[in-house]
């Protein structure tokens, strides 16, 4: 099938490239950008490791046409830190030794930051609900839960101060 | 119809590393000319914070501070041999070689000091910040930097060290069937308490409760990461993972993470830990490593625990709603056994 070529924002830069139509988002990332940040785990939305943002909302890369990003905006685990300086939520994750082997960790991290995003102090359960479709097999989830609720935590304190 | 408490425990002695062959690890350590430490290894991490351990133990034997200690575990092909990551042993074995092999660096580190410093090397002691002086005049000191420029550019000395940790194979006695594989037991206990409906045949992991002891604990945080996250993959391996199909016909084996079972997030059991610390004789700094038993003993005091709530001995795993069920309806009901150890 003939190419056809894809434009986005990805982590804020404009990339292009040309892709299959039946490409999905992932493949166009890893293999076509050089993003290796959202990893491939299961490829039929299980696992949830390939998590991306297309414009702000969650998206599983693995289960999205490269094509119907045309235009959009994609935020990857790649362009969570600023430079040196790591996302609160990374910053958490290691405090709270929240990865093992961190094949999760791009997916974790990144329903964090949309369910943070829609929701800046979510409860226990909440949290839970969040990443309810992302797997772990390392860490029992309780440190990755810990670290997500002190970010919220911390955020919530930072806005009644 | 109702839904039943039980408590179940199992008890665990947990062997180090294996015995097929001997079980030998090798480590390789080598200065750089900035006076930063490499360390080779061909055991992988894999995510039990092996890299972590032995870069601590490096830097402690060496004297130097532990952001100049670099692990490398990368290729097998190029790397000293090791028998691999499994059977608990990465803490024991390669902590070992590495303890090894950074003495013999350490010995070669000071003799080049002690050239510069025109003393006695056996006069020398680490800071562990990076420099090395005399004993009892910390004025006559030279960096470990400085020390491994000298040799590298003037002395012509590689700082440099082997180590490898091996516990010869052991075979069996003809005469009195006698082994001695191993050399350092790891030990834990671990209570598990579980609701089972009697409706629906599922399980609830209600909370758990455990002591390891696991010799030195040389990084508690790893420690703790591993022992939570075993548990989790206990529970798992107790009530919901095979790759064998729930019904005879294969056609009903699991394919995929659609069909192959495992607890999420929302799933997880309230846990706590009791950590002794009982250093082996032959650990590295006395540790043990606590590895594969993080999820041992979840398994006999979930099913212990199943067969104390409604009376069902299932001996092959997982603990399925199915098997319950029809435990229950062999027994005539559910059979609630006696309670031990007070309230949940
Ligand atoms: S790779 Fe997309 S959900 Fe697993
Ligand atoms: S850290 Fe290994 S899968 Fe989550």
């Amino acid at each position: 099938m003939a190419k056809v070529p894809v434009q986005f924002r990805l982590n804020g830069s404009d990339r292009a490239a040309f892709a299959d139509p039946a490409d999905n988002l992932l493949t166009v990332l890893r293999r076509g950008l050089n993003d290796f940040g959202p990893k491939y785990g299961c490829g039929q939305g299980t696992c949830g490791t390939c998590s991306v943002l297309v414009d702000g909302e969650l998206r599983l890369a693995c289960l999205t046409l490269a094509a119907s990003c045309e235009g959009a905006s994609i935020e990857t685990v790649s362009g969570m830190a600023d430079g040196p300086n790591l996302h609160p939520l990374q910053q958490a994750f290691m405090e709270h030794f929240a990865a093992q082997c961190g094949f999760c960790t791009p997916g974790m991290l990144t329903a964090a930051k949309a369910l943070l995003a829609r929701n800046p102090n979510p409860s226990r359960d909440e949290i839970i609900d969040g990443i309810a479709g992302n797997i772990c097999r390392c860490t029992g989830y309780e440190p990755i839960i810990a670290a997500i609720e002190s970010v919220a935590r911390g955020a919530a304190a930072g806005q009644r101060r | 119809m109702a839904r039943f408490r039980g408590r179940g425990m199992a008890s665990v002695n947990y062997p180090i590393g294996m015995n097929l062959g001997g079980d030998p690890s090798q480590a390789l350590i080598h200065s750089n000319p900035d006076g930063k430490f490499t360390v080779a290894l061909s055991a992988i991490d894999l995510g039990q914070g092996m890299k972590q351990v032995t870069r601590q133990v490096a830097a402690e034997t060496l004297g130097v501070p532990i952001e100049d200690v670099y692990v490398d575990t990368a290729d097998s092909d190029t790397g000293p041999h090791d028998m691999g990551s499994f059977a608990s042993r990465g803490t024991h074995r390669m902590g070992n070689a590495v303890i090894a092999a950074a003495r013999e660096a350490r010995g070669v580190l000071l003799e080049a000091a002690a050239e510069e410093l025109e003393v006695n090397a056996a006069d020398l002691v680490t800071d562990g910040k990076g420099n090395i002086h005399v004993k009892g005049a910390p004025s006559r000191s030279i960096t470990v930097r400085a020390t491994a420029q000298a040799a590298q550019f003037k002395q012509g000395k590689t700082i440099a060290g082997r180590g490898i940790f091996l516990i010869p194979l052991s075979s069996v006695d003809p005469e009195t069937g006698e082994m001695n594989p191993n050399t350092a037991f790891a030990h834990a206990c671990l209570v598990a308490d579980v609701e089972v409906d009697d409706e629906t045949g599922e399980v609830t992991v209600l909370g758990m409760n455990s002591a390891y002891e696991l010799g030195r604990v040389i990084n508690p945080k790893m420690v703790e990461q591993q022992l939570v996250g075993g548990a989790w993959m206990g529970i798992s391996h107790a009530l919901y993972e095979t790759p064998e199909p729930y019904y005879p016909n294969p056609d009903h084996g699991p394919r995929d993470f659609n069909e192959y079972l495992m607890p999420g997030p929302g799933d997880i059991a309230p846990y706590s830990i009791a950590i002794l610390e009982r250093p082996a004789p032959d650990g590295p700094f006395g540790g043990k490593g606590p590895g594969e038993m993080c999820a041992n003993p979840v398994l006999p005091a979930i099913a212990n625990a199943v067969y104390n709530a409604v009376g069902v001995r299932v001996n092959d795993l997982p603990i399925t709603p199915e098997k319950i069920l029809r435990g229950i309806r062999a027994n005539g009901g559910a059979k609630p056994q006696a309670r031990r150890g007070g309230a949940l």
